[in-house]
């Protein structure tokens, strides 16, 4: 007889919560795992972490973690985490964010966190528009995709977050995508240890919405194989012009230093990271 | 006749319009507006612009760029979305700028919900916008196509908000009337805009500082547009029916002319209402009914002329605004009764808060509970709050 084996990951999981209300084959469960893994290999304290997620699909990751965790307005997670983190520095603030919530509504917040370098941890789960109304044309649809707001195609650019964090001042950027759990999980162990504002930006599948409408397939796996031939190393990149780098995605780790984190009006030395 | 939901009917409406521009930011389900009329542009059925925003406040904002630039614009949006314009709000009704929007009524988080309440129109019930609450999907269509004119008349130049409930109108299909592109072209015979900020033979700055020595008198000049619409609102609404047949006024009364007591409320309960006093009417109970269908600009002499002589109304407010003696709909009714020689006693009640279901056994029991209050002594009225766990 086989024994049944119960998930180790469990033991973080709100069970009471669950089922829980991702729709079949999106992304969010895998990073909720992912997430989990790290927290599990680095031997986290998990009553030191809070968890924030904003509105959106991504937002709900935290309603099934059995962490303390705030949800509740459209962008505003990080001006919620600045606070938490000015009050309470010796807690590991850890963000889950959709598109929408980081760059489009909350975009303000997210340049002057990642100027700060508030000491938090975002996990960015890009999937390429708004999900949780209908899926709606976002700043990250890509170019002429069909939306719900967009029945013809999308004509306007979109915008690179991990170039906007790196720029703005964020210490730990990288970006990966569902197709690559192995890097995906080590690079949130990277973040969650990192000294300073932190983003992990996973590419992820949206089948219902966005696979329907713009890649005209309600599969995941399709729009799962989809962002994975887009995607390119940054190490490979590095070597093509920008003709050749038109419509993919650059995975890898963008910026990994260290610079003193914001704590109100007194900063730590950098000595002291 | 034409089988559409509230949105659908909005979305309908605003097609026949045209407006120049439509801004659009998802929230739900005020979207499903704005996916409608994507399409709509997208397939060449209309002539608009279309324009995907990052933020509700950006949505706000682009309409008045729109509306100060001679533009007719609209948007629609709900709950939050309107919470987050708040401030745009006041600056597009102050700037005396013809905007229109739809707002599908849902209550504000926290906790998130998804379902119908005013609380997100009476949270901007000071911000100088004209206030329309429509029954239902025809209300809906019928209520854009005149907020536009309006909106837009001279004498008025007042952004207008028109509110449909969340869900129950919004995603709910009905039988409506459309009317004929050339008839609500012809009924809308779009005026000049009274000032444009790209007029360049002409250049002016609008909204610049201004200290005491005048304030007072911009916020009159722009008292005095809201005041000049109860005119205009009455005239769109009688016009509106001399085409079309269904006639609008600030409210409409149903068995209201003999009746002893009456409900008064807004929006789509006004259909389950207007039911229980059929009702009690077959049991020969002298009830009625007021549907308030514009909230801002108060209509308070009209209430009195028709309420004055009832022995008790209930006022039944879908808010609760915490701390108040009664909703928003309660106190402006109490306020414009009170200075009456003879008036009837009002209670207040509070009811479907985050989409609670209000049913004719519920306004029934309000009728009973009124008549009983009444033949026993008055006392002073309490807050009720219906169907409420206990």
């Amino acid at each position: 007889m086989v024994q049944q084996r119960t998930n180790p990951l469990r033991k973080y999981i709100r069970n009471r919560k669950l089922p829980h209300f991702f729709c079949p084959g999106c992304g969010c469960g895998q990073i909720l795992n992912y997430f989990l893994k790290a927290v599990d290999d680095l031997q986290l304290d998990f009553k030191k972490i809070i968890t924030i997620g904003g509105v959106g699909c991504t937002a709900r990751i935290p309603i099934y973690l059995n962490t303390d965790s705030l949800h509740g307005v459209h962008g505003r997670t990080l001006a919620w985490a600045t606070g938490i983190k000015l009050y309470r520095p010796d807690l590991k603030v850890v963000i889950f964010a959709g598109d929408g919530d980081l760059v489009s509504i909350g975009g303000n917040h997210f340049l002057h966190a990642s100027r700060r370098n508030l000491d938090v941890t975002v996990i960015l789960v890009n999937n390429f528009n708004f999900a949780m109304t209908g899926g709606q044309v976002a700043p990250t649809t890509p170019f002429n995709s069909v939306t719900m707001t967009t029945p013809y195609g999308s004509k306007e650019n979109t915008i690179d977050v991990c170039k906007l964090a790196v720029s703005a001042g964020a210490t730990y950027v990288s970006r990966w995508s569902t197709a690559k759990p192995i890097q995906t999980v080590k690079s949130i162990k990277k973040a969650l240890q990192h000294k300073g504002f932190s983003l992990v930006e996973i590419l992820s599948q949206c089948p219902t919405n966005f696979g329907r409408y713009a890649l005209r397939t309600g599969d995941p796996e399709k729009v799962l194989e989809w962002i994975k031939n887009r995607s390119i190393s940054k190490t490979k990149a590095e070597k093509l012009n920008e003709h050749e780098l038109k419509d993919k995605f650059i995975l890898g780790e963008f910026i990994d230093k260290k610079r003193p984190v914001f704590q109100g009006t007194t900063l730590f030395k950098e000595e002291d990271n | 006749m034409e089988a559409l939901d509230g949105n659908s009917a909005i979305a309908e409406a605003i097609k026949q319009i045209e407006p120049d521009v439509v801004v659009s930011y998802p929230q739900s389900p005020s979207i499903l507006i704005l996916e409608a009329i994507a399409l709509f542009i997208a397939n060449g059925e209309m002539d608009s612009e279309f324009l995907n925003v990052e933020s509700d406040y950006s949505a706000m904002s682009t309409c008045i760029g729109v509306a100060s630039s001679g533009g007719r614009v609209f948007t629609a949006t709900a709950s939050q979305g309107l919470a987050l314009m708040h401030e745009a709000l006041f600056i597009a009704s102050s700037l005396r700028l013809p905007i229109v929007i739809g707002v599908t009524n849902r209550t504000l988080a926290a906790p998130i919900n998804f379902n119908a309440d005013h609380s997100d129109s009476m949270a901007q019930r000071d911000s100088g916008w004209i206030q329309i609450f429509s029954e239902n999907s025809q209300e809906a269509y019928d209520n854009i196509i005149q907020a536009f004119k309006i909106a837009e008349n001279k004498d008025v130049r007042t952004p207008v908000m028109v509110g449909i409930d969340s869900v129950v109108t919004s995603n709910l299909c009905e039988n409506i009337h459309i009317q004929k592109n050339e008839e609500i072209l012809e009924f809308e015979n779009k005026s000049n805009p009274t000032y444009s900020v790209l007029d360049i033979e002409n250049p002016k700055t609008v909204g610049s500082l201004c200290a005491s020595d005048y304030f007072f008198e911009h916020k009159m000049n722009q008292n005095n547009g809201i005041e000049n619409s109860r005119k205009v609102i009455k005239n769109v609404g009688k016009e509106f029916g001399d085409r079309f047949n269904r006639y609008y006024g600030y409210f409409e009364t149903y068995e209201l002319e003999d009746a002893e007591y009456a409900v008064i409320l807004m929006s789509s309960s006004a259909g389950t209402a207007k039911k229980a006093v059929d009702e009690m009417r077959k049991r020969g109970e002298k009830v009625g009914l007021l549907k308030l269908r514009v909230f801002r600009p108060f209509p308070y002499k009209e209430l009195r002329e028709s309420l004055s002589n009832l022995k008790s109304i209930a006022v039944l407010d879908r808010v609760l605004t915490p701390g108040t003696y009664g909703g928003p709909l309660f106190i402006e009714t109490m306020a414009a009764l009170y200075n009456l020689d003879k008036r009837p006693l009002v209670y207040p009640y509070i009811y479907g808060l985050g989409g609670r279901d209000i049913t004719l056994k519920h306004i029934e029991n309000i009728f009973d509970d009124m008549k009983m209050a009444f033949d026993n002594g008055k006392g002073i009225p309490e807050i009720k709050y219906i169907n409420l766990r206990e």
